[in-house]
């Protein structure tokens, strides 16, 4: 089993309400000094068997097409230990 | 004359954009997501809704529906297109519509009658219209608010193809005021705000939307 762990953002210039939504709700929290919050989305894909190149090329793909949209969001991708 | 409406998971404006082909002088078919079949439709409608509960990204999984796979050959082939609202996130993640639809700026669900001008009457889906010719559908979304890069935005607006755009406040943050937008032949538009809901004076706020769906008759009519 290996864990891969994708991460999408919206790119910097799409604006992100939900995170505008967080970052107003945390003066009310007694939370200061963060400047802003970007939310993003965070997916786990366990995989059987090792993680090989050829497979990080197909999660690169997944990542591509379905988890993040190009046109307004970019990804990350790691593999856990 | 066959116009097709297909119903996903979720969908919740596929009965009224039939009932709007109707009125509009053809036969409405409907179309379900699972099939690899559009009946031998001559044009397509992606009606409004939340399909598959609007998870990961609105239209994002039901672009990969398996209609979709014919959906998409077709609209290459020409077919045409309407994407309302959910249909039009749709038509976006598709790709066979540039930019992105994103939550509205304000952050609240809009729902009202909105006022629109038609920017483009060369389109299937607007034909029935007169260029600058204002109308009044309603709006309903939270994620509404249309996007794209600043060359994109300069070519759709070059090109003709920004199809209607929302007079007065904006209602959700679309950029550039954009309500609906084409391709580059005309043949597949998308639009946020519902021209379905606007087709009887019984319901609704008006008969303004019933252009849309007149106008794909006409533009059928005139090809086949």
């Amino acid at each position: 089993m290996a864990s891969v762990v994708v991460d999408v953002m919206l790119k910097p210039e799409i604006l992100d309400p939900q995170g505008k939504a967080v970052h107003g709700a945390l003066p009310r929290l007694g939370f200061e000094g963060v400047t802003d919050v970007r939310q993003g989305k965070r997916f786990e894909l366990e995989l059987d068997g090792e993680v090989t190149p050829q497979r990080l090329d197909q999660v690169r793909a997944l990542a591509a097409t379905l988890l993040s949209n190009p046109v307004i969001e970019d990804f990350d991708i790691r593999v856990e230990d | 004359m066959r116009l097709g409406v297909v119903t996903f998971p979720g969908s919740l404006d596929d009965v009224d954009a039939a009932r709007a082909v109707r009125i509009a002088g053809a036969e409405a078919v409907p179309l379900w997501h699972g099939d690899h079949d559009l009946r031998g439709v001559d044009g397509v409608v992606l009606p409004g809704g939340f399909s598959y509960g609007d998870y990961l990204r609105c239209g994002a999984i039901a672009r990969f529906a398996p209609v979709m796979t014919e959906v998409v050959e077709a609209a290459q082939g020409g077919m045409p297109v309407l994407g309302i609202c959910n249909g039009f996130q749709i038509l976006c993640e598709a790709h066979l519509l540039p930019g992105a639809l994103i939550r509205n700026d304000h952050r609240r669900f809009v729902c009202r009658d909105q006022r629109l001008r038609i920017e483009s009457t060369t389109t299937a889906w607007t034909s029935a219209y007169e260029q600058g010719q204002q109308v009044v559908v309603p709006l309903k979304n939270g994620e509404g608010g249309f996007v794209a890069d600043g060359d994109t935005l300069d070519r759709l607006e070059g090109e003709g193809r920004v199809v209607a755009r929302y007079v007065g406040a904006n209602p959700n943050g679309s950029l550039r005021d954009i309500a609906g937008i084409s391709n580059a032949s005309g043949t597949v538009v998308g639009l946020m705000p519902h021209p379905e809901h606007a087709v009887e004076s019984l319901c609704g706020p008006g008969t303004d939307g019933l252009g849309f769906f007149t106008s794909a008759v006409r533009t059928l009519t005139a090809t086949i």
